[in-house]
């Protein structure tokens, strides 16, 4: 045992060196590949000509920016950032009233999260472009995008956890996406000491049941050990109806965990039947407990979104609900697990691990069935080892992370520490091919390489370090995706290009299963907002008590009223502003001298809100701020500020004397 | 008089205004009793186009004609069926005079719209061009500042002139079947004057 723990202990110092090497021999590589890629037809494969449209719609995950950007694919061009989990004061996001209820938790506002991994909603195990989820980490959330408006449709909050990481991973129809904890928190939370982790800390494993229209409600969560649930894949094909999650922290230590953790030689994969767990919920073998998490939903037809907290969830107990959780052995701390396009293998890339270890679905049910148990952790059994393993590939590399597929039977592995991606064969385990990433590749993605049918012949590397890849820009610089053809036997590097945030996981999809559905502008007659003006005939401001609501109308090149008189020190003024366009891709912008959140950028039909506080009395300007047309300049007006007792009557106008 | 009856359903004219910024052009359609486009808010966005220049807004309500347009169209709808029913040679042909001088009439009618609409102009346009006029062609193509105007008849348009070929096919047929007729005695009825009577 101290051998083999001096023997580690050399791995921990060799692995950077290694890792360090590997940066230098890509260095040199460098100038090579550049020169391949002058010499190839690369160019010529990624230029998407002016007007042209790309082939593929990329979704990468901001990370820490807490956003989604959208990327076009071959070309690398970005197309737009959706606010998700983060303010953002380019769209008003967060800012406007309409999207303050959107970052509402059981915390309070919570303006900021770190957004990991995005995953396109599927049907029969294919991207369908209906939504896009992506989870939030540090307050556990997880979002859902709607792919006709690029906005974020709901959020919902996830309770009992912390470091919401393994998560928003979908089953084949959607029928659920999953959150694991990253984190083993006190169950319940509470006030106890950290060093009681083993006896009080738990790990919290939740089911969102997403419904037709999308709406997200979590249907049960299954109480584990504090593990830490690092990433997670649902089955699919043959092994739809489980899910798996990896492990780390198995020895459950709550300080210095990059050694702690590190431990033991095998942690654990567990794979949940969900659809046992539902015959349960339907049994009745659940307990409810209480909990509190927000809800929260937006609607395109009022404009606006809600927050309602909810108080309780349903707890499955796997002591209490035999053959809900079965737990594989996987070599050294395993990242990413990831199930091949046929559901039957089910790659455990064991980031501490010279081997990626491979188990195979087929085997499990037998060792399931055979009781071929090991032993049994809190109830729940561990399956042997050398029982579900379906294959080894040996030595690919160092620092195996996260695993796709393509359509043709094959793999691509990401290795961090060697900074490159291995292509191998599922099945035969040998290494076809590796292609060094620029630097130290964290996800990749290949579109529908992680559903039962990749459309890929491109891969994305998504990569952590860029050194010396750009212009510098300062000591932070910027994280990159790079793009490869996998279309032949070897991988090709077309492209690589800056990212927004840290992008750690991706989703790609073909154009045409969103391209057609994408909204053009809302319609104005279906709007519900309760501040909305129809027309400028319903334009008009109206005080109640300190609050002045003004139902203000945009439409090129003005707004209505553009004319306020009677505001004082002291009111809160609310700006409802009503967009009247019916056109594609005619915003108008609102902002007005000494706001205190940002401006409002209103779709064409929409309403939304800003909250202005004048603090001293005077005129000040408000203007259009989208460059909308000839006279986008001067859209424009102004709102008399009185002090709080001066005789000055609410008035209002546009084009003529104004009037009360 | 099917062919008359279409022009309810479908736009007898189709004027499409192509900048770079509208690469799918702006379509108004012209109806026999309404204005409209290929989407919900045409009308607004070209009212929106010819403020700039001072052009007065197009309302529906604001152009008589697409009131008692109907009731014409309706009286001559009529007349058709009549002359069907009597089936003499020369209501066919009067028939179609009438039809080619409303034709005649309307386009007329249609062209000092559009006139008054490219030369009456607001004295407060925000973008004033000497000597400009922003009328649209009456038929064909044409350059307007940024724009390409394009003005043709659409599918109303198309039966209204079919429903015109018809009356005088009918009434050429018509004619040369009452000469048969008067050569060959025993022949009963015209077949092919009542089968193009109901295509009419
Ligand atoms: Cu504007």
């Amino acid at each position: 045992m101290k051998i083999h723990s001096g023997f580690r202990q050399l791995l921990y110092w060799v692995l950077p060196i290694l890792g360090i090497f590997a940066m230098i021999s890509c260095n040199s590589e460098k100038n090579d590949s550049t020169a391949g890629v002058l010499a190839g037809d690369a160019a010529s494969q990624v230029y998407v000509a002016p007007g042209k449209y790309d082939e593929f719609y990329a979704f990468m995950s901001g990370g820490f920016s807490g956003q989604v950007s959208v990327y076009g694919l071959p070309s690398g061009r970005l197309l737009k950032v959706i606010p998700v989990f983060s303010l953002d004061a380019e769209k008003g996001y967060g800012f406007n009233e309409e999207t303050k209820p959107m970052l509402n938790t059981s915390h309070g506002f919570v303006p900021w999260d770190d957004a990991h991994h995005p995953e396109l909603s599927q049907t029969n195990g294919s991207t369908d472009g209906r939504w896009l989820f992506i989870n939030g980490n540090n307050t556990p959330r997880v979002a859902r995008i709607d792919l006709t408006t690029f906005e974020t449709a709901e959020i919902i909050e996830i309770p009992n956890s912390g470091g919401n990481h393994s998560s928003p991973f979908t089953t084949e129809n959607t029928e659920y996406v999953v959150a694991g904890t990253r984190f083993g928190v006190p169950y319940p939370q509470r006030d106890v000491e950290i060093n009681s982790y083993a006896e009080n800390f738990k790990g919290m494993l939740t089911f969102i049941k997403v419904a037709d229209d999308g709406g997200m409600e979590i249907a049960f969560q299954v109480l584990l050990p504090a593990f830490d649930y690092d990433l997670a894949h649902s089955g699919k094909g043959k092994s739809n109806g489980w899910t798996f999650f990896t492990t780390y922290n198995t020895e459950q230590k709550n300080t210095l965990l990059e050694v702690a953790a590190s431990q033991n030689d095998k942690d654990f994969i567990a794979a949940v039947n969900w659809k046992k767990a539902e015959e349960y919920i339907q049994q009745g073998k659940f307990k409810e407990i209480p909990a509190r998490y927000a809800h929260n939903l937006y609607s395109d037809k009022n404009h606006s979104g809600t927050s309602t907290m909810m108080d309780k969830v349903k707890v499955l107990l796997p002591s209490e609900c035999p053959g809900l959780v079965y737990f594989l052995p996987t070599p050294k701390s395993p990242h990413g697990v990831d199930v091949d396009p046929t559901g039957e293998y089910i790659v455990g890339n064991g980031k501490l691990s010279a081997d990626l270890t491979v188990h195979s679905f087929t085997r499990m049910l037998k060792a399931i069935e055979n009781q071929a148990f090991e032993s049994e952790v809190a109830g729940i059994p561990v399956l042997k080892f050398e029982e579900v393993v379906g294959g080894v590939v040996k030595e690919p590399g160092l620092g195996p992370l996260h695993t796709e597929f393509d359509a043709n039977g094959n793999a691509y592995t990401t290795f961090f520490i060697s900074s490159e991606i291995v292509k191998w064969k599922v099945g035969t385990w040998e290494v076809l091919d590796r292609t060094p990433c620029y630097y130290s590749v964290g996800h990749l993605m290949i579109p529908g390489g992680d559903s039962k049918n990749p459309q890929g012949k491109y891969m994305v590397a998504l990569n952590k370090i860029t050194k010396d890849r750009y212009l510098p820009t300062g000591p932070e610089l910027c994280h990159a995706a790079q793009l490869y053809d996998i279309s032949g036997d070897k991988i090709k590097l077309l492209l690589d290009f800056p990212t927004v945030g840290e992008p750690h996981y991706a989703q790609g999809i073909s154009a045409d299963r969103i391209q057609s559905k994408s909204k053009k502008f809302f319609p104005i007659e279906e709007n519900e907002h309760p501040y909305r003006a129809m027309g400028e005939k319903d334009a008009k401001v109206v005080r109640e008590g300190n609050t002045v609501h003004v139902y203000m109308t945009t439409i090129r090149s003005h707004f209505a009223p553009d004319n306020i008189e009677g505001v004082k020190v002291g009111d809160k003024v609310l700006f409802h502003i009503t967009n009247l366009e019916q056109d594609w891709d005619v915003p108008h912008g609102f902002a007005v001298l000494g706001a205190n959140n940002a401006e409002l950028l209103v779709m064409p039909g929409q309403t939304e809100t800003l909250a202005w506080e004048p603090k001293t009395e005077g005129v000040f300007p408000f203007y259009c701020t989208d460059f909308c047309s000839a006279l986008h300049q001067e859209m424009q007006g102004y709102v008399r500020v009185s002090a709080r007792d001066a005789a000055v009557a609410l008035k209002w106008g546009l084009g003529e004397e104004i009037t009360q | 008089m099917i062919s008359l009856l279409t022009l309810f359903v479908f736009p007898i004219w189709r004027i499409t205004l192509i900048a770079p910024q509208y690469p799918d052009g702006v379509t108004m359609f012209i109806w026999i009793n309404k204005l409209g486009g290929d989407s919900p808010g045409v009308l607004q966005n070209v009212n929106i186009l010819n403020h700039y220049v001072g052009m007065k807004f197009i309302v529906a309500d604001s152009i008589p004609e697409l009131k008692y347009f109907p009731t014409i169209i309706l009286i001559m709808g009529g007349l058709a069926l009549l002359a069907s029913l009597i089936n003499r040679s020369w209501m066919y042909f009067g028939w179609g005079v009438i039809m080619v001088a409303l034709a005649v009439a309307g386009i007329y009618d249609f062209y000092l719209w559009e006139y008054d609409y490219g030369h009456n102009l607001s004295p407060e346009a925000p973008i004033k061009i000497p000597g400009a006029s922003f009328q649209p062609p009456l038929f064909g193509t044409k350059h307007i500042l940024n724009f390409i105007a394009k003005s043709y008849p659409h599918l109303g348009g198309y039966f209204a002139g079919l429903a015109i070929f018809l009356a005088f096919a009918a009434w050429w047929i018509k004619t040369k079947m009452d000469k048969n007729e008067n050569i060959d005695r025993n022949s009963i009825g015209n077949p092919v004057g009542n089968s193009l009577q109901t295509q009419a």
